[in-house]
């Protein structure tokens, strides 16, 4: 049995993940109304729980759907308008479904003095699309990420929840047979 | 030690005696290495004794600004009449800078306990945790952490018995660099887009919901409790009389060994680049050095020898940053390297401002233009003019941040410019 989920934890679980556990409406299962009460519980206002539902709905169904952002509007007593607002300024909410493995090469500064931009282009051709576009087998989405923070391990390359570091060109088909 | 590689001009105190020991991570491990030493003393001083000592240990704010960070928990108001809130900035994303994630995932329990201390003397009630989105196994370590804290009696209600409650909340972001400023984090933190806003008001008089909030960066904090525990003369051991103790130097780029390593104030800037890291892989020479982060005015190979501390690199005509030298060699194509930095920029404006908003994006489109050989020499001009108008004119420093790199790299490289504009 997973033990439960502590409060001061529910504002930090990852929103990219490979196993999805899709879900039409967020909060009438348990686990649903759990994270939102966990999560409003930490704040004095019920707005700030606003980034950790999008990132919940995100967890549950890869993306963020209009009719999430409606439910999330209405448990915290905000408008659908203002939710997709915030929704939007932000890089991370996928408002389009991504493939299983959404792979994002850093092409910034670091990673573009070592080779960002060749390893980007190596998923590409490796995957078999285009930038952003979901693969034939529904398993990869490729983009280019502003820095991820990694700079002294160039190429950086985020996968879902994970990073992969020290990534060259040659080491992209590896990369790719790792994932399931 | 640093991390991946260490070095003989490395000072080990704690924020980097541990750093890649998977130990260090748990609350079991972390005690058996001496953790959590400092909370009880700090548990038994008073608030604002805490914050004196800060201060006169001289540490300055490891997030950029470099504002003393004692002075800053002095704004706080001594009386609360309502909440306080303290928020640690581990929003990391200033492009070449590495070294608040290494302590987020090798020494949690180091930052807790400086969260905590830190809540202690502004008095705060609640420490919000901000982790940059992208970075799920560091939070999550981090959130680890803070839920054994919990069950350990170091954060909650009644902390080791001293009648003292204080919750910590890991909150993350979900990719955007301007949360990172102050104002903007507080902004997300509200569930809002991460706008910054005009200060006054400063977040000492109503930040975070309102309420008095101090925004504190990873490193400021994780080099707290060891301020506490050996006293303010033994921080300033290390560094200049401005610029007292260690920092955490995270370089990339063309080096033979990049990455963290701890270093005092005021080491020279080309033993950081040479001796501790190397220089280039393959012995090439180093053309340029972006010394502190991306916002930061670059430096040519002959500009290296300096000190490497606030004062130290402002008088060489760039800034301290977040220490985190980005290093380029001499096959480096400067217009090329400026039009990626001047694309992050572009990309991360929150578009409040019309400077930064068009400034940024019109700065990149030009740069791209000159790079693939379609530039003019009046391009150069609109540059120097875009910087002009970006300069000191919006909300936040972001705007700023771009000309720092690109004005200096026109003054410094304008041969390079102008090959590509003739070719």
């Amino acid at each position: 049995m997973t033990r439960p989920l502590h409060p001061a934890a529910a504002s930090a679980q990852p929103f990219q993940v490979a196993d999805l556990r899709p879900t039409e409406r967020l909060f009438e299962d348990p686990e649903g109304q759990d994270r939102l009460e966990k999560v409003v519980s930490r704040y004095p206002e019920k707005r700030a729980a606003l980034l950790p539902m999008l990132g919940y709905a995100q967890e549950r169904n890869g993306w963020i759907s209009d009719e999430n952002m409606a439910e999330i509007a209405g448990a915290l007593e905000l408008t659908p308008a203002y939710v997709r607002s915030v929704a939007t300024f932000y890089t991370m909410y996928n408002r389009h479904p991504v493939g299983r493995h959404l792979i994002q090469v850093c092409t910034c500064i670091s990673c573009h003095l070592n080779e960002g931009q060749e390893v980007f282009e190596q998923f590409l051709s490796e995957t078999g699309t285009r930038a952003g576009e979901i693969s034939e087998d529904g398993r990869y989405t490729v983009i280019e990420a502003e820095c991820l923070g990694a700079c002294g391990f160039a190429t950086a390359v985020q996968v879902n929840d994970r990073y992969f570091e020290n990534v060259t060109p040659d080491k992209v088909p590896a990369i790719l047979d790792e994932l399931d | 030690m640093g991390y991946p590689y260490s070095h003989d001009l490395e000072v080990g105190t704690l924020l980097s005696r541990h750093l890649g020991d998977e130990k260090a991570r748990t609350l079991a491990g972390w005690k058996e290495l001496g953790g959590y030493a400092s909370l009880p003393k700090a548990l038994e001083m008073d608030p604002d004794a805490i914050t004196e000592v800060v201060k006169e240990s001289g540490l300055r704010g490891r997030g950029g600004a470099g504002f003393p960070t004692g002075v800053k928990w002095s704004f706080m108001p001594k009386e609360p009449n309502g909440p306080h809130y303290l928020c640690c900035n581990a929003d990391e994303s200033e492009p070449g800078a590495f070294k608040d994630r290494e302590i987020l995932r090798w020494v949690p329990h180091l930052l807790i306990e400086g969260c905590l201390i830190a809540a202690r003397a502004i008095r705060a009630e609640h420490v919000y945790i901000y982790v940059r989105g992208e970075f799920f196994p560091f939070s999550g370590i981090v959130r680890d952490a803070v839920v054994e804290a919990y069950e350990g009696g170091y954060v909650g209600e009644d902390i080791l018995g001293s009648g003292w409650n204080c919750d910590v909340t890991v909150h993350l972001g979900a990719g955007a660099y301007i949360a990172g400023e102050e104002t903007g984090l507080m902004s997300s933190l509200m569930g809002g887009r991460a706008e910054p806003w005009i200060k006054p008001p400063f977040p000492a008089q109503s930040g975070v919901f309102g309420r008095p909030t101090t925004v504190n960066n990873v490193e400021t904090l994780a080099a707290v409790p060891m301020i506490v525990a050996e006293g303010a003369d033994w921080y300033r051991q290390w560094g200049t009389e401005k610029s007292p103790g260690t920092k955490l130097w995270c370089c990339s780029g063309h080096l033979q060994r990049p990455g963290t390593y701890e270093l005092p104030l005021g080491v020279n800037l080309s033993d950081v680049i040479y001796e501790v890291c190397g220089g280039d892989p393959n012995g090439k020479k180093i053309k340029a050095v972006i010394p502190g982060g991306s916002s930061t005015a670059i430096l040519t190979a002959d500009e290296l020898d300096c000190s490497g501390c606030y004062e130290g690199l402002a008088e060489a005509g760039s800034a301290l940053g977040t220490a985190s030298p980005i290093v380029m060699n001499e096959d480096t194509n400067i217009v090329q390297a400026m039009r990626r930095v001047a694309q992050f920029y572009a990309h991360e404006s929150c578009g409040q401002c019309v400077q930064c908003r068009e400034g940024t994006s019109w700065t990149a489109k030009i740069l791209q233009r000159i790079e693939e050989g379609d530039g003019t020499f009046e391009d150069l001009d609109t540059l120097y003019h875009l910087c002009e108008q970006m300069t000191g004119r919006t909300i936040c420093p972001l705007a700023d941040s771009v000309v720092f790199p690109l004005r200096s790299s026109l003054d410094k490289f304008r041969d390079e410019y102008e090959a590509l504009i003739e070719r």
